[in-house]
């Protein structure tokens, strides 16, 4: 381990609070699964490409569908194509290891140095997926029973699991990470953010886009708020048309980029008027 | 002390167990905690609670446990210092929290003073020491907004505990937040999955052993694929004592009644109690007797009531009880309510109204029939498990 405590400092494109970053660095001193929550488009899912990229390890992928197995995760038989293989006599047959497939967290208990593991939207798959993992994820090994070869992890890989809280997760699941909701940026850290992508924003556009994004935010009832993506995504799109924002007042210009649903858009419209 | 404030955490339900506390020791031992009580606050916080819906309670329990900490510009007491040796206060503010406390409008301010009385005089109530240390929170020095919070942070930077008194996070107390979504995601566990239908879907498995046996030759095989079975009846109460909740029920509606989620959902209103008919329609024109609607309704569904059920007793107890003088009805409200309960296997009354006023003759009434839930996001989901598993309800 690292000696230093404070290894995660955030990236150049990547700006994080400072819980965030305190949060990161007790799950790497501890060694434990870093669970994170929060609204969508708050970069949980990015934090392991700057994690990553800040520590240089390699980055190891999972996202997580409502089909995904635990046992994936670790390896998979491929039984349809070594049948197929027998079927027309392509390849050896007899050796099973052809055909075991190490899935993203076998990888990454097989790689040779700490890797970054990211565990997307863990949530999405059944209600037991995370207790299927839990035994894996405490010993860091696994034995791949068609060869009885067991991968024992060198270094244990530095897990980041995000969640959008679709589903509960299991209780003993959760004792064992470390967690962390990541908030909805404040104007200020916001304002950061919005010049990591776009460098050379005027200040006083700036201003004028805060304010209404986060007034459109603070609108009751909306289905969706709109998020940092969104935010930029629009920041781009007055930028590159040239609208004048100080027309603002008489309605919000590209709307579209920043509301996803009719509803949303009808009641900004109403509470405009 | 830090023994008192695990406690603490367990006394405000914050789901911590023995293992996340021995995490915590280790990390303090490893110095994670950056020798502050800053540093203390966000290691406990992201060791101890996994679920934002508690982070309120864990800074009301941080509050109540190390308030007296922060007397006299935070010198801390001994005990805490044999932990947190060499404590270091942070000197400044980072850009970000100071925008975050010139953010804070008067407005907002106001309401953080009004919910910190509340919570005074129950911890008053409560023996507790809230009362006495109040100098140390921003809003106990009355009379002074902003400029007051400031002040009262002059000790040694934003610290931990102003954050924790802070409170940002009440808004995402579970027993507090209802929206759609949250109601959606409640639901969600809703289900009895099962295979029926067309098969559409690969049995790989299956595929394999008919394929073995089929001596190598390929056979697929397809197989059904797994769908919710779960029927839900919903009974609303409208009008009059649930005129508050109008907007809270509707949400629970919207939720319930989007499209293929359960294999059958019906809707039906009535008015304070059922009698001898339910209605499609909230302005009660369509009237569906209840014996039909008992009849065409499955003994496994589930059925949930939602309402106050708060109403003269008369109405529930009395023949002809009902608020409507036209409708006849010999038998007691009471009485239909019984068929309805004795009816379905399975069944939940959730309740907006607040819990400490369940002990009204009526819900105490309806309670013994039907198994009661507050209408929280907690609420819901001991009611869906109920709903799914039955057995003991809390």
């Amino acid at each position: 381990m690292d000696d230093s405590f404070d290894r995660f400092q955030g990236t150049a494109s990547y700006i994080t609070s400072e819980p965030l970053r305190h949060a990161v660095n007790v799950a790497l001193a501890l060694e434990r699964p870093l669970l994170l929550r929060g609204e969508p488009g708050t970069g949980k899912t990015l934090l392991a490409h700057h994690v990553a990229e800040a520590l240089e390890m390699e980055l190891l992928r999972w996202h997580i569908k409502s089909t995904t197995k635990a046992q994936e995760g670790l390896y998979v038989y491929d039984t349809v194509q070594r049948l197929h293989d027998s079927r027309f006599g392509d390849g050896d047959v007899k050796d099973i290891k052809r055909y075991i497939k190490l899935g993203p967290l076998g990888r990454a208990l097989a790689a040779p140095g700490r890797v970054v593991l990211l565990i997307d939207e863990i949530d999405k798959a059944d209600v037991e997926f995370p207790n299927d993992l839990l035994q894996e994820l405490d010993v860091m090994r696994f034995q791949i029973a068609e060869t009885s070869e067991e991968i024992v992890a060198r270094e244990r890989p530095f897990v980041v699991i995000t969640s959008n809280n679709e589903k509960e997760l299991p209780d003993a699941f959760l004792r064992r990470c470390i967690f962390h909701y990541i908030e909805f940026p404040g104007p200020e850290l916001m304002r950061r953010i919005v010049h990591v992508h776009h460098p050379d924003v005027e200040d006083k556009l700036l201003d004028q886009v805060i304010d209404v994004f986060f007034g459109l935010r603070g609108v009751p009832r909306l289905r969706k708020r709109p998020s940092t993506s969104e935010l930029i995504d629009w920041i781009g799109a007055l930028r590159k048309s040239g609208v004048d924002l100080k027309k603002i007042g008489g309605g919000i210009p590209f709307l579209g980029t920043l509301l996803k649903t009719e509803q949303d858009v009808e009641l900004v419209a109403r509470g405009k008027a | 002390m830090f023994i008192d404030f695990f406690f603490e955490l367990r006394r405000r339900k914050v789901p911590v167990a023995a293992q996340e506390w021995l995490t915590l020791m280790r990390g303090l031992a490893l110095g994670l905690h950056d020798s502050s009580l800053d540093g203390f606050y966000r290691l406990a916080r992201a060791v101890c609670v996994k679920d934002v819906a508690y982070y309120d309670a864990f800074d009301a329990a941080f509050l109540a446990v190390f308030q007296g900490i922060t007397r006299d510009s935070l010198i801390l007491t001994e005990e805490l210092m044999s932990w947190l040796t060499d404590a270091k206060l942070k000197e400044s503010l980072t850009e970000e929290e100071r925008e975050l406390l010139r953010n804070l409008s008067l407005a907002e301010l106001r309401d953080l003073f009004r919910k910190r009385l509340a919570e005074q005089r129950e911890r008053h109530d409560g023996g507790n020491r809230w009362i006495g240390t109040g100098g140390t929170s921003p809003f106990g020095e009355g009379g002074k907004h902003p400029t007051g919070l400031r002040a009262g942070a002059s000790g040694g930077g934003r610290s931990a505990m102003q954050v924790a008194a802070e409170r940002r996070f009440r808004e995402y107390r579970s027993d507090v937040v209802l929206d759609v979504r949250r109601i959606d995601v409640a639901l969600r566990m809703l289900r009895d999955l099962g295979r029926e239908g067309a098969p559409a879907e690969l049995a790989l498995d299956e595929t394999i052993d008919a394929t073995a046996r089929n001596a190598g030759d390929l056979e697929i095989v397809f197989r059904p694929p797994r769908r919710n079975r779960a029927k839900v009846l919903l009974l609303m109460d409208v009008g009059g004592s649930m005129d508050p909740y109008a907007h809270l029920v509707s949400q629970l509606f919207t939720a319930a009644s989007r499209t293929g989620r359960f294999a059958r959902f019906r809707s039906f209103y009535f008015h304070n109690c059922v009698y001898e008919a339910v209605y499609e329609d909230a302005r009660f024109f369509k009237a569906v007797p209840l014996g039909d609607l008992l009849a065409q309704s499955d003994r496994d569904e589930k059925l949930v009531i939602v309402g106050d059920a708060s109403m003269h007793p008369a109405e529930l107890l009395e023949a002809a009880g009902s608020l409507y003088f036209y409708t006849r009805n010999p038998t007691p409200g009471l009485e239909w309510m019984r068929r309805v309960a004795d009816h379905f296997r399975r069944a939940a009354w959730l309740n907006p109204e607040p819990e400490q006023y369940w002990g009204q003759t009526t819900i105490q009434i309806l309670g013994r029939l039907f198994p009661m839930f507050p209408l929280s996001i907690q609420g819901l989901q001991n009611a869906v498990r109920h709903l799914v598993r039955g057995g003991a309800v809390s």
